[in-house]
């Protein structure tokens, strides 16, 4: 019972990385209707920028500030340098696009950096409380999910109450329409990749000191479990990406702690499986899959 | 669209001006692929004797490539199914080849027979696992489509630590190979052999492969990529076409990765990763997606690269560690700027845009045109 | 032909891809009235209201808005120098509700106060909207989903309105009340409106020009009720 608790806990506190991750891939699909296969390679890139900051300030705090700017940079970048230019006729092109700028960036980080694990520092000690007797939750994990938190929790702000929410909103659904009504839908769309590539690197700087460290191919795994919650909360759907990066935390944990940590990659897969061919929209799904 | 274009009957011989149009192809498709292939192979022939044993090696490696680039083809530029998996589904050749050939060699069984039957054996438990992937990805559009394979491709390897009783962990397999047969001569160079074996492998495949493209099926494959609701409405199984697409494909990937295990003589996770899927889907999208003469082009990047790169890292004066990180990286580097250069700007490919340039050289030829 | 109105195109050439669609189209709508372009499908019609507002670039000839050359002017700009166009199928945003929708119209405006009391005004001028401020776009009718339009279109308060098709899919009634409340805001506001139509008879009703298209050039200007009666003109190019 202790283990179940302690696993729980864990779980929600990794899902919690899988929601932040969902998320910035779900904000990308319904801006652009592209899945930012890049998303984790950035995310990395993040990290290293903030490795280099901490390394030479001694700060961890300026790192994480350094990473969130890097990846608001690396978003917006990507977007109106590479992104603005494939032709999106095709759903293939831009998924290759972006496999390419997967490898390119690895690439980079490798050559400056080499492909040596290092250690990531975290702010909090990962040791956790002990109440009666019982291991929960350390002082990291609560300072993960105050940080989730407060990303979804203005993220929900900005789109729903703000005026850049609204015209974020109608230029993905409806770009024609929200030029025609003065919305710079262009800029719209490199925000959007922006504030996705952002929370990527947020929850790259998360998850990262809490895995093997950092490395050019550190959130390769991650990626896939995001996606995966992804589409287990659906694509289209944000509060489905909180959800399902919980979900597909907890079962992660489960697996690892009763079954063996080998076997994660293969449950993530099935899971992945499972649900699109049981549902393909996702648990979440508002508008049904078009079917012919 | 192209269904469009596919309903509108020929129009040559309404004129007699457009007689010169019609394709000069009469006879069997079969047999003119068969006459290219032997022409392929006695080229080739004289090639393993023209060059230098690591030449030879590296062709070997071009000709295991090319068997999954082909696949690849097919699959994503013909059928439009983007596969990120089948990095994994060669690591599966390797694996299930690696296996057979070892089974012979501890029950002593010896024979030059040994070698077809273990790289059937890993087409046939390639195309098994193709066939599952397959039935997932025939529901499944684009990105979901590249999500999941995306998930086979970093998960597979994974599986031979997960079960290290059978694949040995990350150390992975030996493969015992015979060497050349002995009417070949004693001092036979080994790499002309494995360059003979991958070079046959191969243009059978590609073989196969052209004959599939312009048949009733390769018509199925394009007319389900451009328009599903049309191909399903002209009477097109929308779902038996794309699994057909996926197992075929399967198959060469999986004979392109056993290949690949007899020519390094070894097989471990390591070299069946993610960036291999990756490298392959590069390979086809550089040489054009749809055109097995891409393929071609893909594979022989794919070796080339590495080597070019080892090159010009030797040229620069580094330190050995850097020189390392430089050379084990400028290839991935340069992969993926092309990549995303090639599919901003030519879409085509490098076929594409030869085959652009030698329409313009026709155009210009002079009683070409009326 | 002076070149005198709020609108005016100048030889303008346009089309998708290598044959163009325009044939050196020529256009003057003055301030304060309503001009209907009117011909047969395929005449050019919606390519031409798609060219004026910037959708589609033209190869060749000159707009105006009120004297400025809107050559270069990207499309999201051409809010701010009070030209509104209403889509054809009138392009309400389905997924955000009408509220959003309505505010949408009015975002760009530095006046926030302006644009409050002209969102106020467009719930007072249509009721039923107001009734269902939280509801999506797409479960609307086809009649409130034009209301939504146009009062998204108001609540930018335009000089000139391009109006495509507004009668598309809607009973007449609907119809009728639309073109009534357009002579009303002409009347009141002093509105410019041009009105692309299929309807010939409901756009000449409330039209003061018209302008005949077919294949792509400007037949005819004339009066609107000179063309109602012009019956040759009514044989050869709207079929009634």
């Amino acid at each position: 019972m202790d283990r179940f608790v302690f696993l729980t806990l864990d779980g929600l506190s990794r899902g919690a990385v899988y929601a932040a991750f969902a998320l910035a891939l779900v904000l990308i699909w319904r801006a652009a209707r592209v899945v930012n296969f890049a998303q984790g390679a950035m995310a990395v890139a993040a990290a290293y920028v903030a490795y280099g900051v901490s390394a030479a300030t001694g700060s961890y705090w300026l790192g994480f500030l350094a990473a969130l700017a890097a990846g608001l940079l690396f978003g917006a970048v990507v977007d109106r340098a590479v992104m603005r230019y494939v032709d999106h006729a095709s759903p293939l092109n831009p998924v290759i696009v972006a496999l390419g700028l997967v490898l390119l960036i690895q690439a980079v980080l490798g050559m400056v950096y080499g492909s040596e694990f290092r250690p990531a520092g975290t702010p909090f000690s990962r040791g956790a409380l002990t109440v009666g007797g019982l291991a929960l939750l350390s002082p990291y994990d609560l300072f993960v999910f105050g940080a989730v938190g407060v990303v979804v929790a203005a993220l929900a702000w900005v789109f729903a109450r703000t005026p850049v929410g609204l015209r974020m909103r109608a230029a993905a659904f409806a770009p024609e329409v929200s030029r025609l009504l003065g919305v710079n839908v262009g800029g719209m769309l490199t925000l959007g990749w922006a504030l996705a590539s952002g929370v990527g690197a947020l929850a790259a700087m998360l998850v990262i000191p809490t895995e093997l460290g950092l490395h050019p191919h550190a959130m390769d795994l991650v990626f896939v479990s995001a996606f995966t919650a992804a589409v287990v909360g659906g694509l289209d759907s944000p509060p489905g990406a909180v959800v399902g990066g919980l979900a597909v935390g907890l079962l992660l944990s489960y697996v690892s702690g009763y079954a063996g940590s080998d076997r994660t990659p293969l449950a993530v897969l099935v899971l992945l499986l499972a649900v699109l061919l049981v549902r393909p929209g996702g648990l979440f799904a508002t508008v049904t899959a078009r079917r012919v | 669209m192209s269904a469009t274009r596919a309903a509108v009957p020929p129009r040559q011989r309404a004129t007699g001006q457009a007689r010169d149009e019609i394709p000069a192809r009469r006879g069997s498709t079969l047999l003119r692929h068969l006459a290219v292939v032997l022409v392929a192979g006695l080229l080739l022939l004289g090639l393993s004797y023209a060059v230098e044993p690591f030449r030879n090696f590296q062709l070997a490696t071009v000709a295991a490539y090319l068997c999954a680039t082909a696949g690849l083809t097919v699959l994503t530029g013909l059928n439009g199914q983007l596969s990120l998996g089948h990095g994994a589904l060669m690591a599966t050749g390797a694996y299930t080849l690696a296996l057979s050939q070892t089974a012979f060699a501890d029950r002593g069984v010896t024979g030059g027979w040994l070698l077809p039957v273990s790289l059937a054996a890993a087409a046939a438990v390639t195309v098994c696992v193709g066939a599952v992937v397959g039935v997932a990805a025939a529901r499944l559009r684009g990105p979901y489509l590249a999500g999941v394979t995306l998930a086979v491709a970093v998960v597979v390897p994974a599986l031979t630590v997960t079960f290290d009783g059978v694949f040995n962990g990350e150390q992975g397999l030996s493969v015992p190979v015979e060497p050349p047969p002995l009417g070949l001569g004693p001092y036979f160079p080994y790499e002309r052999w494995q360059f003979w074996i991958a070079a046959a492998v191969t243009l059978l495949v590609l073989l196969l492969l052209a004959n599939l493209v312009r048949s009733r099926y390769g018509r199925t494959f394009r007319a389900v990529r451009d328009d599903e609701v049309a191909a399903r409405l002209a009477g097109i199984h929308v779902a038996r076409t794309q699994v057909l697409a996926f197992v075929v494909s399967a198959a060469t990937a999986g004979l392109g990765g056993a290949l690949l295990a007899v020519l390094a003589q070894s097989v471990s996770p390591g070299a069946f990763s993610l960036t291999l899927s990756l490298f392959l889907l590069m390979a086809v999208v550089i040489g054009g997606l749809g055109r097995l003469a891409g393929a071609v082009w893909g594979a022989v990047l794919l070796v080339a690269l590495p080597d070019l790169s080892h090159s010009v890292t030797e040229q620069l004066a580094l330190s050995p560690a850097a020189a390392q990180r430089l050379e084990g990286n400028l290839p991935l580097a340069i992969f993926g700027v092309t990549l995303v250069v090639v599919m901003i700007v030519a879409p085509g490919g490098v076929q594409g845009l030869l085959s652009r340039l030698g329409r313009a050289l026709l155009a210009r030829r002079p009683g070409r045109r009326s | 032909m002076t070149d005198d109105g709020l609108l005016v195109a100048r030889g303008l050439v346009a089309g998708y891809g290598a044959a163009p669609v325009l044939h050196a189209v020529d256009l003057t709508v003055p301030a304060g009235t309503i001009a209907a372009v009117v011909g047969a499908n395929g005449a050019g019609k919606t390519t031409l209201l798609r060219t004026l507002s910037g959708m589609l670039r033209p190869s060749a000839g000159r707009i105006l808005l009120a004297g400025e050359d809107l050559r270069g002017t990207p499309v999201e700009q051409l809010v701010r120098r009070g030209m509104a166009h209403v889509p054809e199928g009138r392009g309400v945003i389905g997924e955000l509700t009408v509220d959003e929708n309505l505010r949408l119209g009015g975002l760009w405006r530095r006046d926030r106060a302006d644009a409050g009391r002209a969102l106020d005004e467009v719930y007072q001028l249509f009721e039923p909207l107001a009734r269902r401020r939280r509801h999506l776009g797409h479960q609307l009718s086809g009649g409130e989903r034009q209301m939504l339009a146009l009062g998204r279109a108001l609540v930018g308060r335009p000089r000139l309105l391009l109006l495509d098709e507004p009668s598309l899919g809607l009973a007449p009634r609907v119809v009728a009340r639309t073109m009534a409340l357009l002579r009303h805001l002409r009347d009141s506001t002093g509105l410019t409106v041009l009105l692309v139509e299929q309807n010939v008879r409901s756009a000449l009703s409330v039209a003061d020009q018209g302008v005949v298209m077919s294949l792509g050039r400007v037949v005819t200007t004339a009066p609107a009720a000179a063309l109602r009666d012009d019956v040759d003109l009514r044989h050869a190019y709207l079929g009634f």
